[in-house]
């Protein structure tokens, strides 16, 4: 398929404005529920940079996992919390500066960094959409242990959920 | 530039985002999510960097990090939970117990 030259700057460039502007958001709004509704916004704009560097599979994860379940499960954690949406807990102003500053120096140096090192060193050229059966494959070749190391940890942090949300022992003997 | 580079910028942008928000906010969700924005910039650099090699590393990283994000979602909420029930509110400074 023959897709015009300008469609894929202007796309990341979409697509990065859209993730930007969103990260923006969960910073600086002032409502809770806002900033998480932000955070949708945020993940699909980094999905589409996923398709755009050929991840087909992990962007379609990112927007069924992350999007679908974890931000759902964000809302409910807002929902069970707030007394008021609008409440904010102010920073003090040389809190502020101070990690303004840090932030600002470690994206200079990641910057420099980038801009400085040989990336025609050891590249290799050619970048395609690699089939889901590969993926597959290396899963449950190459990685096979962490794999079902994975799985067990998903079972312990269900345990742990749980264990950590279960009603208290005052909320019990006050219920009938 | 190689293809790859715009999208490690992009993702040190968004780390450092997140990193303000987490440094400068004081309720707990929104730290929380500030969190997630810095996971975000964090995928973003593996996956070019797979991409850039062209192999299939970098996915299949980016698959094991984004269940740890996952589980980090889930147990992450179930404190915050907690925590706004012993204390009646989200702000961070309520907990200052170890602060000498």
């Amino acid at each position: 398929m023959n897709t015009p030259a300008w469609l894929e700057p202007l796309m990341f460039y979409l697509f990065a404005g859209v993730a930007l502007l969103s990260a923006l958001g969960i910073v600086l709004c002032g409502n809770i529920v806002r900033s998480a509704l932000c955070l949708l916004g945020t993940l699909g704009g980094v999905a589409g940079l996923y398709f755009l560097m050929f991840a087909n599979l992990l962007a379609v994860i990112q927007l069924i996992v992350y999007a679908g379940g974890t931000l759902v499960l964000i809302i409910f954690g807002v929902m069970l919390t707030s007394k008021s949406p609008w409440v904010r807990f102010a920073a003090r102003r040389g809190e502020i500066v101070a990690s303004c500053a840090v932030v600002a120096a470690l994206f200079v140096s990641l910057c420099k960094i980038l801009t400085d090192v040989d990336w025609s060193a050891g590249a290799t050229g050619s970048a395609q959409v690699v089939p889901v059966r590969d993926i597959g494959a290396v899963l449950l070749q190459d990685y096979l242990v962490p794999f079902e190391a994975a799985s067990v940890l998903l079972l312990a942090v269900l345990i742990g959920a749980a264990y950590l949300a279960r009603p208290q022992p005052a909320e019990r003997t006050s219920a009938p | 530039m190689p293809y790859a580079v715009p999208f490690m910028m992009l993702g040190a942008v968004l780390f450092g985002i997140g990193l303000v928000g987490f440094l400068t906010r004081r309720n707990l969700i929104i730290m929380f999510l500030c969190t997630e924005v810095m996971f975000q910039g964090v995928l973003l650099n593996l996956i070019a960097m797979g991409l850039r090699h062209g192999n299939l590393q970098g996915q299949g990283f980016g698959l094991f990090v984004l269940v740890v994000a996952a589980v980090e979602a889930g147990l992450g909420l179930a404190i915050v939970v907690l925590l706004y029930r012993r204390r009646g509110t989200l702000d961070a400074e309520s907990w200052r117990t170890m602060r000498g």
